[in-house]
């Protein structure tokens, strides 16, 4: 058990700064900082109201692009160098290395969500906003990040090109997120539709930024991330390696 | 220490492992050669457990590596083919990594990774980053990590390809003076290579063990082609002529130009024995001075050329 423990956090720790030894992480943050901030603050001064709804509104979107760059290499790249096979022969389960993979890429993601204070500074600046609202929007879009990033390390383990792997992520939780949308729904009710929009990102994150953290909305991201996480382990199995 | 009975690994179609059976004692060094393709990597891959055998079971120190992956894996150190490393880490930084993650105590870190990188020659690159090393060195900086916990067993996928000749002798003296104390198995397919630093060779051939034994066991399958060099101050014909009193011999083959007054030729023996002797007398009979008379034993290359084609 301490070992696990600190496997975890040996390989997280490394797997976290491995990103910023390449300008690559630097790259990713910026370019989401400049999107969010720009696309935030184009109509926040015009729509005179002090709240972050429109941020956390257009996140799900920005991170569809984001979240499969920060995912794309993590496993992709261990295939390409052979690294992995360094990985899995040493004395770890595959289990614990999976997991620090997905923490280390976490941790980018909050990283960056951290630097988007300002947005929220400015927000308190000038008016009187909302704490409980946002604090629940940061915690809404962290799950989310989590998700996203647990369908992309997935996506990751199963190619050797990391392009490819951006690209199915995107694609995939582009699918996942507009489940819940009325262009797929087509504005129909019923159990099966219900059902359809419930496996959908978008309705639990809603409510989530709304302000409303829902025991059940947790309980969905959970699953989702622990279904994904298996899956990733399935990819990676002894049996299935080439 | 290393014991593998009856293993099978498929890819789909393709029988890359079939039926391996052997046993490696501990202080061994042992080569696995074959051409390429012939399931080399994937044994080896069977052995550290990094794939699993359709059939069959290795046993690590009597652990069987199927069961338990993990204490095996504990008793192992593994260069992978092409020495993968973590290109963005600097060297020691990885080693102290993979020290880290095969549970070394804090208090005998930094000792143990003092003692590979003398071993291993990585005083003078301890500072870089890996992916600025050369070849060699990325081959060393791979072996330090794979006896970093002190392995009483030590893997190593084609340790020496793609390195210049000095790298290749660095490399191979290294493994001698690691093979003193614990048991290596390395892969080639270079025959030079096992022969300079392997007591005992496997070869396997499209995935089926072909032969297995010291050196000189193996070279002693080639037997049936003892073959003797001779060189007689005569002309051809009348070395031809004489040639048909040497009975239990034929001519395999002219080896320089008929013209000339020295002619050198290779002897075989019809049954495979050895009997330098008799061409001795028969020159002497024959009234020709032997100039030459050298005993042709097959390379390793040969034996390994024969027992790997058709």
């Amino acid at each position: 058990m301490k070992n696990t423990i600190s496997n975890t956090f040996g390989i997280t720790k490394k797997e976290y700064l491995s990103y910023f030894s390449s300008p690559i992480a630097y790259i990713y943050i910026t370019t989401f900082l400049v999107a969010v901030n720009w696309i935030f603050f184009r109509s926040f001064f015009l729509v005179g109201q002090a709240d972050m709804r429109q941020f956390f509104g257009i996140a799900p979107w920005i991170f569809l692009f984001f979240i499969p760059a920060v995912s794309m290499g993590k496993w992709s790249e261990e295939k390409k160098q052979g690294t992995l096979e360094i990985l899995f022969t040493l004395p770890i389960v595959d289990r614990t290395i999976v997991i620090a993979k997905f923490l280390a890429s976490l941790a980018l993601v909050i990283t960056a969500i951290l630097l988007t204070f300002p947005i929220a500074a400015t927000v308190s600046i000038v008016g009187d906003p909302d704490w409980g609202q946002i604090v629940a929007g940061y915690f809404g879009m962290t799950m989310l990040g989590a998700a996203y990033l647990s369908v992309g390390l997935a996506i990751s383990a199963s190619t050797k090109n990391q392009i490819v792997a951006f690209i199915l992520t995107v694609a995939a939780n582009f699918l996942i997120l507009v489940l819940g949308t009325p262009l797929i729904l087509g504005g129909r009710g019923g159990l099966v539709m219900s059902a359809i929009s419930y496996l959908s990102f978008i309705p639990h994150y809603d409510s989530i930024a709304r302000g409303v953290i829902d025991i059940s909305d947790i309980v969905y991201y959970c699953s989702v991330i622990a279904f994904f996480l298996f899956i990733n382990l399935k990819i990676l199995d002894r049996k299935a390696r080439t | 220490m290393i014991k593998v009975s009856h293993i099978n690994k498929s890819f789909g179609k393709i029988h890359a492992v079939n039926d391996i059976s052997f046993e490696i004692a501990k202080g061994e060094v042992v080569g696995l050669l074959g051409p390429n393709g012939a399931g080399k990597t994937t044994t080896m891959r069977l052995i550290t457990g990094y794939l699993s055998a359709d059939s069959g079971e290795i046993k690590i120190e009597g652990i069987p590596v199927d069961e338990d992956h993990i204490e095996a894996r504990k008793k192992i150190g593994y260069l992978p083919e092409n020495a993968p490393l973590y290109h963005e880490m600097e060297t020691v930084e990885f080693i102290k990594y993979i020290g880290k993650l095969r549970s070394i105590e804090q208090q005998f870190l930094s000792s143990r990774i003092d003692e590979v990188i003398e071993t291993c020659g990585l005083a003078n690159v301890a500072g870089r980053m890996i992916g600025e090393l050369s070849k060699g060195y990325r081959q060393r900086v791979g072996l330090a990590a794979a006896m970093i916990h002190k392995p009483q067993i030590l893997i190593l996928d084609e340790p020496t390809s793609g390195l210049d000749p000095n790298q290749i002798f660095e490399i191979r003296e290294l493994i001698k003076n690691i093979g003193r104390e614990r048991t290596v198995m390395l892969s080639t397919h270079i025959m030079q290579e096992a022969e300079a630093t392997c007591g005992r060779v496997l070869i396997i051939n499209s995935g089926e063990l072909a032969a297995q034994g010291t050196i000189s066991e193996i070279l002693k399958r080639g037997k049936s082609k003892i073959e003797y060099t001779v060189s007689i101050r005569a002309k051809r014909e009348d070395i031809e002529n004489a040639l048909q009193n040497l009975i239990g011999f034929h001519l395999s083959s002219w080896i320089n130009d008929s013209s000339e007054a020295r002619q050198r030729f290779a002897l075989a023996t019809d049954d495979g024995s050895e009997r330098s002797e008799e061409i001795f007398s028969w020159a002497v009979k024959q009234g020709f001075t032997l100039s030459e008379l050298t005993h042709n034993t097959l390379s390793l290359e040969e034996v390994f050329r024969e027992l790997t084609q058709g």
